[in-house]
Formats: structure tokens, C-alpha cells, sequence
């Protein structure tokens, strides 16, 4: 966000100083007024849609967790304070598998995300014959359907007709489980997140790295340090501020990762829930088990989770700016 | 405010170098990074359109030929795939259920967040900008068990209405987002002269403001409209059998019959490409609205 002082015009200029050409015409009531508080007569729809859409469900939220709703949305519930907490923080059976395949999935997509956009972002920075049809490439996979995404790599990673193993089987290696193996699943589908997004940190990056100005490289450059040393003590803490944007960006999407895994794999992360998330495991409890209660106590540690995460960073963010 | 940015703003005219200077193609690559790098380049741009490729190819395949290795290249091409997904499956009907909700979407979010992002830009507004941009952050199914019970209960699941209501919960702020920082990028000092010319302050917003921010809104619109396009989760809950939008009824595909492999990449290719097309056309924008805000503190 912007950090630029009030930028409010002088108030006295409002519906007053019609001094030249045009033509003076009395304000009415209802204008003047409007004029007078348009701060807020521009910013209240879309302030109050937010609060209806936003801040009323998740009060309703608080509160189904508080209570026993289940089955149907018309039945009665009891309020049943903190048990369901109780009852989903004490869950090693589903709950906390779910905590961990969340933290592994963002933690790895994110490292590779970071990682190889940096690199790509790197490549693309100066320029040269052909960057157009490059970035074409880049943004293609970003702006694709998830779940036409996850439907084409199931394709081509189908153990027994897919073209990654009839392509592996070229080198000697032996066929992959892939998507259907009960260990290989999350780690393939991180990689199908992976190639979806890259994209977009690239793009992020790029933009940061060519709003650099060129001269704490190049005096870099005349001191003598290496293309190695230019990148990590030069180029690299002067994007920091970018970089961590683009983890916040990529790390939230990467948490609420729904489409491809649900698509892919369908209720409960597969047979053996071996992809089941946080969101596909509260998703799973609501619109599968209609267990509204449950679910909505795993959704708001989920929030508090994710809150917690941008909080850090952010506040990593504050001290990188200083 | 990124240090960067300030630092180069109040550099004294005088260090910086010559304009002359940093134009000129300096210390040429060593010949070997070039070639790393032309090799990388394709390293890359093949591993992000092969794929797409590959999905295009299987689409004009025969079941028969999609199990057979040896044609993975070259093969008889048909359309029967299509057939089924414009026949059968009555993609038509899909196709036109996104396209609905998306342009209401779109618009109706256009209509509540220009205005709101213009106000929160020009009176620094930080508070009420993180309240709805707290909508980024919260996991889509936290909202979506209370609408579900709100929406059952008034009857009203399954319409286009609630459909275009939970897509604007996604793209409002969006716009809010990116109308934000194009506002703040815009000199006040045009509506200061419009009000000086006699408008009011609302005018001036509608008479200079508004017809300044039109690439602004474009990119706002076909990044909300992609978003709109390419939703699953609320459909998933929200959509009745009439009002499925093209991500549901592709997933759909694979949950009813066994999977025929040749239909769903057809399918697949029938919700991808407009997209895609559509983001050739106006990479420009997508590009400006995905680091809309990156690039500033």
C-alpha cells in the first residue's frame, strides 16, 4: 500500500469555488451532501458488501464451531462450547496428518516456487530476441482452469497409459505410481502446483528486478565481484521487499490449495486421504459429512493459522524495508 | 515504500550517470552464459507448453489411440471427442453459465470497487482497504458453509444469483486491489483543475478520474473475468445441474462414468483455450494486474 501522506484535496474547495466558465449551478441537497461525505458515499457499498459476504459468515462461523450442528442446515444445534476444538486439536487420526500435509505441500511448493522463479525471473531480466514468445509460454499455464489443469496431468501421469512413464521408460527408469501411489500423490500433485505457479513469481519478480536501477550493479561490476557475488549481495537484497510479497501472494494460494487436489483425487484426498489438506479436510466435513460444527472449528484454526503466517512475514517485511 | 524506489527519486541529478552511459550494451555476456541461457530458455518454455500440448493432442484422439504408446505422435486426427462434449454432455449450456456469471460478476464488482478503491486511495483509507482485503486471505469455505445455510434456507441455491454473489466475494477485491494502486499512481492534480473548472469533487471522480483509470479497469476486468472463469469451489456447492459452470462439469466428467480420457481433454481443451486466447491478446494487462501493488512497498 501506498505510504503517501493525505492526498485529500482542501475541503473548502467543495461544492463552493465555481469560479470560472463553467456553468454555476446550485447544488441540491442530496449532492452537496454526497460531496460533502464522498469519502464514504464511494467506499460504503462495497465496505458494507464485505461485511455482509465477509465478516457475517465468519461471525457465523465462530459461532457453528461453538456448537454440535450437523446433518442438515434446518436442524437444531446445540451450543456446546469449546469441545469441538477439544475433539479436532486431540484428532491425530485425520486433524493433524492434515496440519502436516498442508505445511508439507506450501513449504515445498513454496522453496521451488521462490527458487525457480528467482532463477527464470533472472534469465528473462535483460533483454533479448525472442522474450516475447517466452513470457507468452510463462503465462499460458498461469491463466489455465485448475481443474482442467489436474485433469491433464492425470492424463499424462496415469501410471499405465501416461506419457511421463512411457518417457521415463526412454532412460531405463521404471515406472512412478504418481498420482495414485499412496506416498507419491501430494509430492506430485506439489510438483503440478509447482508448474502452474512458477509462472506467477516470475512475473512478480520481474517486475521488482526491472525497476531496479542499474547503478548498485554496475558499481558492483567495477569493484570487481563476480556474477555470483553482484546477485546475492547486490540484486537479491534489493528485490527483498519483493520477494517476500510474492511469498505472501503465492504462500496464501498455496495454503488454500483446493481445485487441483479435489479434482484430482475427490472427497477426502483420496482413499487413503492422502492428499487431504486443511481446506480439503473442512471442505470434506461440510459439503461431504455435513458436519458443520466440526468443520467450522477446523476452519477457524485454518484462519488463525493463516493469519499467524502473514503476520510473521510481514512483519519480516517491515524490517527488510527499514 | 521500497527503498529502492526513494533512493533513485532523491538522488541529486548530478550522480546519476549519463544517459548515454547506461543505454549502451555494456560488458557483452560471456559466450558460454549465452548459450546456457538460450539452452535454459528452452528448457523452460518447453516444460510449460508440452504439457498444454499434450492435452491439445489427446483431444483429437481416439480412445483406441490414447492407450496406445505408439501413437503418441502420430495418429489419425478426429473430432468425436468434441461431438461428445457439444453433444452429449450440452457443454453449450456450460459454456454459456460461465460466461454469464463471469460478465455479471465482473461487472457488479467493477460497480462497487472502482469507486470504494478510488476513495481509499485519494483519503489513505488503510483500515477499511485491509477489510476487504482480508477476503484474500480467508479460505473460501469458512464463508461458504454460512451461505450455504442462508441461501438453502431462502431457496435460492442453484440460481445464478448466489453463483454471481460468491464469484464478486473473490473479484471486488480484486479490483479494489488493483484499482488502489492505479489510483494512487494518478496525479491529483487534474480533479484539483476539474475542481477549480467548477465540478464537484464527485465529479471530478466521474468527469477526469474515471475516463484516466479505463486501463486500469481493463485490467481489473479480464483478470476478475479469468478468476470468475476458472472458480471451482463455489460452484461446486452452489451450482444446481442447470447453472454448472464449465470447471464443475469437467469435474463432474470424471466422477460419473469411467474415464474417457479423449472426452475430458476435449472438455478440457473447451475451458482452457478462450482463456488462453484471451490472455494473448491482453498479456499486457494481465501481466500489470498480477504485480499490481508487488512492486511498491
Amino acid at each position: 500500500m501506498s505510504t503517501v501522506a493525505n492526498r485529500t484535496s482542501s475541503p473548502a474547495a467543495v461544492g463552493t469555488s465555481h469560479k470560472n466558465g463553467r456553468k454555476k449551478r446550485p447544488l441540491d441537497g442530496f449532492s452537496r451532501w454526497a460531496n460533502k461525505h464522498r469519502k464514504w458515499v464511494l467506499a460504503a457499498p462495497a465496505m458494507v458488501f464485505t461485511a455482509l459476504l465477509i465478516a457475517f459468515p465468519l461471525g457465523w462461523t465462530l459461532y457453528l464451531s461453538l456448537t454440535d450442528s450437523s446433518g442438515s442446515v434446518r436442524a437444531d444445534s446445540e451450543f456446546i462450547g469449546l469441545e469441538n476444538y477439544g475433539e479436532v486439536l486431540t484428532d491425530f487420526d485425520r486433524f493433524w496428518p492434515a496440519v502436516g500435509r498442508t505445511v508439507y505441500f506450501t513449504g515445498g511448493a513454496l522453496a521451488f516456487e521462490m527458487a525457480l522463479g528467482m532463477a527464470i525471473a533472472l534469465l528473462l531480466w535483460r533483454p533479448f530476441r525472442g522474450e516475447k514468445w517466452v513470457r507468452v509460454a510463462i503465462l499460458l499455464p498461469l491463466v489455465a482452469t485448475p481443474v482442467a489443469v489436474g485433469m491433464m496431468w492425470s492424463l499424462i501421469l496415469d501410471p499405465n497409459i501416461g506419457f511421463a512413464n512411457q518417457a521415463l521408460s526412454w532412460f531405463g527408469i521404471p515406472a512412478q505410481p504418481w498420482l495414485a501411489g499412496q506416498d507419491t500423490a501430494l509430492t506430485t500433485l506439489m510438483f503440478v502446483d509447482i508448474w502452474q505457479w512458477t509462472p506467477m513469481v516470475v512475473l512478480i519478480l520481474l517486475a521488482g528486478l526491472t525497476s531496479l536501477s542499474d547503478e548498485p550493479d554496475e558499481a558492483a561490476r567495477v569493484d570487481g565481484a563476480s556474477a555470483w557475488q553482484r546477485f546475492w549481495y547486490v540484486t537479491f537484497p534489493l528485490v527483498m521487499p519483493v520477494f517476500i510479497t510474492a511469498i505472501l501472494l503465492r504462500g496464501i494460494d498455496a495454503l488454500k490449495t483446493f481445485d487441483i487436489l479435489y479434482a484430482t483425487k475427490g472427497k477426502g484426498g483420496g482413499s487413503f486421504h492422502e492428499v487431504e489438506t486443511l481446506n480439503v479436510y473442512a471442505y470434506g466435513l461440510s459439503f461431504d459429512y455435513n458436519d458443520y460444527g466440526m468443520s467450522s472449528a477446523v476452519l477457524i484454526i485454518f484462519f488463525m493459522m493463516i493469519v499467524g503466517c502473514i503476520w510473521l512475514l510481514t512483519a519480516r517485511k517491515k524490517r527488510s524495508n527499514r | 515504500m521500497s527503498s529502492v524506489v526513494d533512493k533513485k527519486a532523491t538522488l541529486p541529478e548530478e550522480t546519476r550517470l549519463p544517459l548515454s552511459f547506461t543505454k549502451r550494451p555494456k560488458h557483452p555476456a560471456t559466450r558460454a552464459y549465452g548459450i546456457f541461457r538460450v539452452a535454459a530458455l528452452v528448457v523452460i518454455v518447453l516444460t510449460f507448453l508440452a504439457p498444454l500440448v499434450w492435452m491439445v493432442l489427446s483431444s483429437l484422439k481416439t480412445n483406441v489411440d490414447i492407450y496406445d504408446p505408439s501413437a503418441a505422435f502420430v495418429f489419425s486426427p478426429t473430432l468425436q471427442n468434441y461431438e461428445t462434449v457439444f453433444g452429449q454432455a450440452s457443454y453449450l449450456q456450460y459454456i454459456f453459465n460461465s460466461f454469464w456469471i463471469g460478465v455479471w460478476s465482473t461487472l457488479l464488482s467493477m460497480i462497487l470497487g472502482v469507486p470504494a478503491a478510488y476513495s481509499m486511495s485519494r483519503f489513505v483509507m488503510k483500515k477499511s482497504a485491509a477489510l476487504v482485503l482480508m477476503a484474500r486471505i480467508i479460505p473460501g469455505v469458512s464463508l461458504l458453509v454460512p451461505w450455504y445455510f442462508v441461501f438453502s434456507n431462502l431457496g435460492l441455491v442453484g440460481g445464478y444469483g448466489v453463483l454471481i454473489l460468491s464469484h464478486m466475494f473473490v473479484l471486488m477485491p480484486l479490483f479494489v486491489f488493483i484499482m488502489i494502486s492505479f489510483f494512487d499512481s494518478l496525479p491529483l492534480e487534474l480533479e484539483e483543475q476539474g475542481q477549480v473548472d467548477g465540478l464537484t469533487p464527485i465529479g471530478a471522480f466521474f468527469r477526469i478520474a474515471l475516463p484516466l483509470s479505463v486501463p486500469g479497469v481493463a485490467t481489473a476486468s479480464i483478470l476478475s473475468f479469468i478468476f470468475s472463469w476458472n472458480n471451482f469451489m463455489f460452484a461446486l456447492v452452489l451450482s444446481g445441474s442447470s447453472t454448472k459452470t464449465l470447471p464443475v462439469a469437467i469435474f463432474d466428467f470424471v466422477a460419473y462414468a469411467s474415464i474417457d480420457w479423449g472426452g475430458l481433454m476435449a472438455a478440457a481443451v473447451v475451458i482452457t483455450v478462450p482463456i488462453m486466447i484471451i490472455a494473448l491478446f491482453t498479456q499486457k494487462y494481465i501481466v500489470s494486474g498480477l504485480t499490481a501493488g508487488a512492486t511498491k512497498g
